[in-house]
C-alpha cells in the first residue's frame, strides 16, 4: 500500500510549492515566470509567521493574488470534462470551472502548508523563441528521494504565458481528473458533477472552520 | 497471510459489480472492495504509527532514516538499470552506493546526491515493461496497494531480492522492515492528506495516477504521448 501511495501522489504534496505567481509583464518568458513566481511564494511562505503556524486564509490569500493570474482555469476545466463540455450551457460550464478553481486552491493552500526545505532546480527550457505552447520543467531535489519533477504545460495568451497542465512525478492533473469526471457525467450528468464539486469544496470549508488543519 | 486471505474472503463477498467499467480495470469491484480494506488498515493502524513516527523523531534522524534505506535500495536499483541495458545509470546507482556507504556513514547521510548524482527509480514492473511487457489489468494488493497484472509480478521479485527482507536473524529484518516501511509512510502524510482533498473519489484517483506515473516511470520521464481516445 505504501508503494502504492508513494507512486500515486510522490509528488503532489509539493505541486503547489512551485504554483505560478505575480502578475509580471506579457513579455515575460516561461521558465522566468514560473521561476519568478516560485521563489517569491516560497520566500512569503517562508518569511511569514501568520502561514507559518498554519493561517488557512493566508496561504489562500497569497494563491490568489500570485497563482491563480497564471492559469487558465477555463482551459484546464474544459479539458477534464472533455468531450462533455461541448455539450455543457454557458452557465454549466462556469459553474465548473467556479467550483474546479475552488477546489485547485483549496489544495494549493494544503500542499503550500507541507512546504520545508525542499530545494529547487529549474531546468533550461527546451523551445523556440517563435513557440506559443511550451513545457516548463522544475525539479524538487531532497535528499534520500528521487527528484520529484513538476512541469508545467503553458500557453502563450495576450495576457502572457498561462499554465493549462500540472504533471508532478508524471501525473498529469487534468488527465487525471477526466476519469472521475468523466464517470460522475456519465452516472449523474453535468449538473450533477457541478454539485459534486459544490458539496467537496463544502465540506472542505467546514471541516476546515472545525479548527482541523 | 491468514489475515490476508480472510481479508480477501470478506472482500470478495462483498463485491458488486460496477456500471461501465473501465477497459484498465476490470477488476473494478474487487479492487475497490481491497482499496476500502486497506484504507482501513492505513487509518487504523499505518497512519497513527506514522505520525507518531514523525511527532516523535525530530527531522535529522527521520533523514538518516530514510536516507539508510535509500542507500541500500540504490545496490537494487543499479542492477534494474542494468537490466534495463541503462549501464550508465546503473554505474551512476552504484556510485551513489559507494559514497554514501562510506563518507555518508553507512548511507545516513546522502552526500552523493549534493555532488549531483540523481537517485533513480527503478524495480522489476519497470524493467519488464521497459522489456516491453505491457501492464495488464489494474489490480488492487492487500496491504501493497496499486499495481497492475506486470507490476505484481515485478513486485513479487522486487520482494525476493529485496536485500533487506533477505537479512538475518530475522528479529533484526523484520524490525528493519516495520522502520522502513514507517519511514515510508510518514514521508506521505502529507500527500495523503492531499489526497484526501483533492479526490471526488479517491479510488479513481489513486488508481489513474498510479497507471499515469508508471507509465512516466518506465520511460524515465519521457513517455511517448498517448493517443487520445477520449
Amino acid at each position: 500500500m505504501l508503494r502504492g501511495i508513494e507512486l500515486a501522489l510522490g509528488g503532489i504534496a509539493l505541486l503547489a510549492v512551485t504554483t505560478l505567481a505575480r502578475a509580471a509583464g506579457a513579455d515575460t518568458p516561461p521558465d522566468v515566470l514560473v521561476k519568478d513566481v516560485t521563489l517569491e511564494v516560497v520566500h512569503i511562505i517562508r518569511s511569514d509567521k501568520d502561514i507559518q503556524s498554519g493561517d488557512r486564509r493566508k496561504i489562500v490569500g497569497l494563491i490568489e493574488a500570485k497563482v491563480l493570474p497564471h492559469f487558465d482555469f477555463t482551459s484546464m476545466t474544459a479539458t477534464a470534462v472533455g468531450l462533455n463540455w461541448r455539450k455543457a450551457t454557458p452557465e454549466q460550464k462556469q459553474r465548473l470551472t467556479e467550483e474546479f478553481k475552488t477546489l485547485l486552491v483549496r489544495t494549493y493552500a494544503s500542499a503550500l502548508s507541507a512546504y520545508s526545505d525542499q530545494r529547487f532546480d529549474f531546468r533550461p527550457l527546451h523551445a523556440r523563441p517563435s513557440d506559443t505552447d511550451v513545457l516548463v520543467q522544475v525539479r524538487i531535489v531532497q535528499s534520500g528521494t528521487q527528484p520529484v519533477s513538476i512541469d508545467y504545460g503553458m500557453e502563450k495568451t495576450a495576457s502572457g504565458w498561462k499554465a493549462y497542465d500540472v504533471t508532478v512525478g508524471g501525473v498529469s492533473l487534468v488527465a487525471n481528473y477526466r476519469t472521475e469526471f468523466g464517470s460522475i457525467i456519465r452516472s449523474e450528468g453535468i449538473d450533477g458533477l457541478i454539485r459534486n464539486l459544490h458539496a467537496k469544496n463544502e465540506s472542505l470549508a467546514q471541516s476546515r472552520q472545525q479548527g482541523k488543519k | 497471510m491468514k489475515i490476508v486471505l480472510l481479508a480477501l474472503a470478506i472482500l470478495a463477498g462483498g463485491c458488486a459489480s460496477v456500471q461501465n467499467p473501465d477497459p484498465r480495470d476490470p477488476l473494478e469491484s474487487f479492487n475497490r472492495a481491497v482499496y476500502n480494506f486497506n484504507d482501513g488498515f492505513d487509518k487504523a493502524v499505518a497512519k497513527p504509527v506514522a505520525t507518531a513516527y514523525k511527532d516523535v523523531l525530530p527531522n535529522p534522524v527521520r533523514n538518516g532514516v530514510r536516507n539508510f534505506f535509500s542507500n541500500i535500495a540504490d545496490l537494487f536499483i543499479g542492477a534494474n538499470n542494468l537490466l534495463q541495458g541503462k549501464a550508465e545509470e546503473a554505474l551512476t546507482d552504484w556510485m551513489r552506493f559507494a559514497v554514501n556507504t562510506t563518507f555518508g556513514v553507512v548511507g545516513i547521510a546522502d552526500w552523493a546526491t549534493d555532488m549531483g548524482l540523481d537517485k533513480h527509480n527503478e524495480d522489476f514492473g519497470q524493467t519488464f515493461g521497459r522489456w516491453g511487457a505491457s501492464s495488464g489489468a489494474y489490480v488492487v494488493l492487500p496491504f501493497l496497494g496499486p499495481s497492475t497484472a506486470r507490476d505484481s509480478v515485478g513486485t513479487v521479485f522486487d520482494l525476493h531480492f529485496d536485500p533487506v527482507g533477505n537479512h538475518y536473524p530475522v528479529d533484526g529484518r523484520n524490525a528493519a522492515i516495520v522502520l522502513r516501511v514507517t519511514s515510508q509512510r510518514a514521508d506521505l502524510l502529507d500527500a495523503s492528506r492531499l489526497l484526501e482533498q483533492a479526490a471526488l473519489d479517491p479510488y479513481l484517483f489513486v488508481r489513474d495516477a498510479y497507471l499515469q506515473r508508471r507509465r512516466s516511470l518506465i520511460y524515465d520521464g519521457r513517455p511517448p504521448r498517448e493517443s487520445q481516445e477520449n
